[in-house]
């Protein structure tokens, strides 16, 4: 570089930088993007915590009034209260999958994930903090429709920490999901088609309604290659003590079902998969 | 060790008629402390460059360091050293001034950084808009968060991607003395701008890029002094002699002829008055940069990388 006489070389790495305080190796920044993510929503709590309880007090007084006398599904149950907690967990994965889905979609199409790319952020950093974001979503929304549902009927809590589980692992494996639907679309209607033709129809089929043994043993076999039929009978079990399969064979399905969608989010990430060109 | 280091980069994209070469063996260093322009014309793949630099994208061949870090492989540390202003008006509709840096400082994992916020806040004129959402900025205002979030993690190396496209001279000027002000604390500017008058008014040294080329790489004060230095300028209605029309540039009535030096301009007016062209208007001034980076792109072919 003879055309170059810069200034005074600069000896150290980093002449006017203070080094953060913190580096936090994989996980650096993932708590101020959860942060960030956790505050978008909660922003806007109107309609991304409210309005998702009503829809869920508004199937219960339809489907729960019509059906109360016709269905009994487990003993003793009366149907208003084997619903209730359907839709909790229904709520859960919906509002965990809008979550990261939405997040990620507006950022691309607004073009401020810039601000994300330029950053230090790990894949591991991007992973924890959107479907962390998402689990709390998911988790505001179905506490807030079982604290509005639980006036309808009663509904006992025999083995909570299966509530628990389920609800955690649930509103994780569709926060993923919904990462990798963000990263996969590219336009709004992109995202509505993922959510309306995958994410809907697998919620719907995944006994919320129904126990699955009142159905014809064919649609009783498809529903069980469904890994939203495992979360929401394992999360039944929690409140019940009954349930259609057994709550540890659900455990191991909707952890696996989990781990592979977090193995593939966190694949997409990692090579910047239609956000690093 | 080089602020920055481009090695050999090369940026192919797989188009619908065939492969696109955005970016080919661009090869130059930038040292510390150095105020640095990055020129060329629209497609020339300046922000493509950039992109690869701040990690937006990815080089298809080649390698980028940032204060010896490379981009790729110690994304980390070498993203520390950068902050980037980009092109497009960007920014978060859901968070307020201050958020939207306190929370862009915390990525970088800079907490308790309200220090250095205010200051920057204050020399941006933005401190009575602190608690302003973003929405409600105007254009002018947005372009200075996206200055202040560049800056909000102190880095080395700050790359201003045309910052001051479309936006008013006043905040033209607060900015430039606000860069002035950290490239003499020790940053390193990278700076792209079609406002060639900026470059040279700020930029210590110069590359011009084209289809994905270095064309020329040299100090800004080299890059004046290589070109035919003295420029005649008059206005005329009538034909040129032949002797100047190949040398001429002509823009309506405007005739602009390049001089190596007093000598020369005094042949040209002497054809000129051999040939009874009545001129009006008559000036002489100096080449600036303007007339380096016309003359540069349209040789670019036989003066292709003229390495400083």
């Amino acid at each position: 570089m003879s055309g170059a006489q810069p200034r005074a070389p600069v000896a150290t790495d980093d002449p006017v930088t203070p080094r953060p305080a913190g580096r936090g190796g994989m996980l650096a920044g993932a708590r101020t993007l959860l942060f960030k993510e956790v505050l978008r929503f909660w922003k806007v709590a109107f309609q991304t915590v409210a309005a998702p309880v009503l829809t869920a007090v508004l199937y219960l007084l339809i489907f729960g009034h019509v059906l109360e006398d016709r269905v009994q599904v487990f003993p003793g149950v009366g149907y208003t209260s084997f619903l209730i907690p359907g839709l909790v967990m229904m709520s859960v994965l919906q509002n965990s999958f809008a979550n990261s889905s939405s997040s990620l979609v507006q950022s691309k199409i607004t073009g401020n994930l810039v601000f994300l790319l330029v950053a230090p952020l790990s894949h591991w950093a991007w992973f924890v903090a959107y479907v962390g974001a998402s689990v709390v979503r998911g988790l505001c929304v179905g506490l807030g429709v079982y604290a509005v549902t639980v006036w309808f009927a009663p509904t006992p809590l025999v083995q909570p920490a299966w509530i628990i589980v389920f609800a955690i692992l649930g509103a994780g494996m569709l926060g993923s999901l919904g990462l990798i639907a963000g990263l996969w679309a590219e336009k709004f209607d992109q995202m509505a088609a993922f959510q309306n033709f995958i994410v809907m129809p697998m919620t719907f089929l995944s006994g919320v309604f129904y126990s699955v043994h009142s159905l014809p043993a064919f649609w009783q076999n498809i529903s069980h290659l469904n890994p939203f039929f495992y979360m929401i009978d394992g999360f039944r079990r929690g409140f019940f003590g009954a349930s259609d399969v057994s709550p540890w064979l659900s455990l191991a399905v909707v952890g696996v079902s989990f781990g592979v969608v977090a193995t593939i989010a966190l694949r997409l990430l990692k090579t910047g998969y239609k956000i690093r060109y | 060790m080089p602020a920055v280091s481009f090695h050999q980069v090369t940026k192919t994209y797989a188009g619908a008629r065939g492969t696109l070469r955005a970016l080919d063996g661009v090869s130059f260093d930038i040292e510390a402390g150095e105020f640095f322009g990055l020129l060329g014309p629209n497609g020339a793949g300046k922000t493509t460059l950039i992109s690869i630099l701040a990690g937006l994208a990815r080089a298809t061949e080649g390698r980028v360091t940032v204060m010896g870090h490379d981009v790729v492989a110690e994304y980390a540390q070498a993203r520390r050293s950068v902050g980037i202003v980009p092109q497009e008006l960007v920014f978060d509709p859901f968070f307020s001034v201050r958020e939207t840096l306190r929370i862009q400082s915390g990525y970088f994992g800079v907490h308790h950084n309200d220090g250095w916020i205010d200051e920057l806040l204050a020399n941006l004129g933005l401190s009575d808009k602190a608690s302003a959402n973003m929405r409600q900025l105007s254009g002018g205002m947005k372009r200075r968060v996206l200055v202040a979030q560049a800056l909000v993690h102190r880095p080395s190396v700050i790359v201003l991607d045309e910052p001051t496209a479309g936006v008013d001279v006043e905040l033209r000027q607060t900015l430039w003395q606000f860069i002035a002000r950290l490239n003499r604390e020790g940053h390193t500017i990278l700076l792209t701008t079609h406002y060639l008058e900026e470059a040279e008014a700020l930029c210590g040294r110069i590359a011009m890029l084209k289809q994905g080329h270095v064309v020329a790489l040299d100090r800004t004060a080299n890059l004046l002094a290589g070109t035919a230095s003295t420029m005649l300028r008059f206005k005329t209605d009538q034909a040129l002699p032949q002797s100047l029309r190949a040398s001429a540039r002509v823009t309506g009535r405007i005739v602009q002829l390049k001089a190596r030096d007093a000598v020369e301009v005094e042949t040209q007016l002497a054809a000129l008055r051999g040939a009874g062209v009545r001129v009006e208007d008559l000036e002489i001034g100096r080449a600036d940069l303007e007339d380096v980076f016309l003359e540069i792109m349209q040789g670019a072919g036989s003066r292709k990388v003229e390495m400083a």
